[in-house]
């Protein structure tokens, strides 16, 4: 059964292939009703709007708060920097790491419930999950970042997570990809399949950040493959990114 | 004031200093997206002349707001009035050497798929917001 749903200014769309496939997908879309609830800075009363007021005292932090401030912190450090949720304004917007971790986490607690064969795609960054590696695997294309219908890769991927980040989430140069002069630093779109969603997510957004340099980072990091697409339409890929690769 | 708070929002400034100053250099402040020119069904819109704003639409990282300009009875013109900023706009400058990796053209693909990947959240929340602030100036 796969079903979708709009929460948290995104698709939600979750496809679970065993078991009881309609409360495996009701328990994901409860679990990231919750996170909105606890995460969104966007709701006055979730508790990171009640931190970001200073009404929560450090002790009083849910233990998901202090689960998500402890992964950033760890993040921070892996990506020399490039990952931070404080923001220049002031004030804690943990929302570039929430994501990957729900997603990751929803799919903990499928399995958890017996399923073993089921995918979660929130906003465009995927977790899989197969019981069988060897017969089973999920198709996952990659977006063409200059035509939004198309795709420009297909991977075959089993139990990994895979995400990506764009210039859909990058101001400046969002859609403006052919202006001649200056496309040649620029990249607009950054793949990244890695051993969960939460891997994935967290290093895409930072290797993204890096630019053009991004993909070597990834390069650096064992259990990471990545596809990055530039403004000309040249994609770079890492040496172990084809094994994913299928037709 | 620890000197570790002092450190953060030192840094975070720093940062910011440094986007800003890449932005400025970099930056497109005025964008005219491929999504219009392919969307535009034609010459058989016509807008008032003016400036509109949409409105702020949720994109999840943070609002996403646009003002367009009409003139001449069509689209001239896009700016975005806010944007999610989670991802940061320092550009790295590191020279160091790096391995070589093979580089490919990309092209379309016809083969069926379970689930896309791509980063399309913030496109959409784009177009909500230009089509509030369009449908302000239509005739």
């Amino acid at each position: 059964m796969q079903q979708t749903r709009n929460l948290m200014g995104m698709h939600i769309t979750v496809e679970v292939r065993d078991g009881d496939e309609k409360q495996g997908c009701d328990r994901v879309f409860e679990y990231f009703q919750y996170i909105d609830e606890t995460f969104s800075t966007y709701k006055p009363n979730s508790a990171i709007s009640q931190i970001n007021r200073g009404e929560l005292a450090e002790s009083q932090y849910p233990p998901d708060i202090k689960k998500i401030f402890m992964l950033a912190e760890e993040t921070k450090k892996a990506t020399r920097g490039y990952f931070n949720i404080w923001r220049p304004e002031g004030f804690w917007d943990p929302s570039g790491i929430v994501k990957g971790w729900a997603i990751w986490q929803a799919s903990l607690l499928l399995e958890r419930a017996g399923h073993k064969y089921f995918f979660i795609d929130a906003g465009g960054d995927i977790q899989g999950q197969v019981e069988d590696a060897g017969s089973q695997s999920w198709r996952v294309g990659i977006r063409n970042p200059f035509k939004h219908e198309e795709i420009v890769k297909v991977l075959s991927i089993t139990s990994q997570g895979v995400a990506t980040s764009g210039t859909a989430e990058r101001g400046q140069h969002i859609y403006n990809p052919f202006k001649p002069g200056q496309q040649l630093l620029e990249i607009v779109s950054l793949t990244i399949i890695g051993p969960n969603i939460y891997e994935a997510d967290r290093f895409a957004t930072a290797a993204f950040a890096m630019g053009r340099e991004g993909i070597n980072f990834i390069e650096s990091i064992e259990g990471l493959e990545g596809y990055m697409i530039d403004s000309q339409g040249i994609a770079t890929k890492t040496s172990g990114f084809e094994q994913y690769v299928t037709n | 004031m620890t000197t570790v708070k002092k450190l953060l929002i030192g840094a975070t400034l720093f940062a910011a200093i440094c986007a800003y100053a890449v932005y400025q250099r970099y930056g497109e402040h005025r964008v005219t997206p491929p999504i219009i020119s392919q969307n535009q069904p034609g010459q058989n819109i016509s807008y008032k002349d003016g400036t509109y704003t949409g409105n702020a639409v949720d994109a999840y990282y943070g609002n996403v707001q646009v003002q367009a300009i009409v003139s001449g009875g069509k689209l001239a013109n896009v700016t975005f009035l806010q944007y999610p900023n989670d991802r940061p706009t320092s550009k790295s400058i590191s020279n160091q050497s790096m391995p070589y990796l093979k580089a490919e053209a990309i092209a379309s693909q016809s083969a069926q798929v379970n689930v896309i990947s791509g980063a399309t959240d913030t496109s959409q929340a784009f177009a909500q917001s230009l089509a509030s602030a369009l449908s302000q100036a239509r005739n």
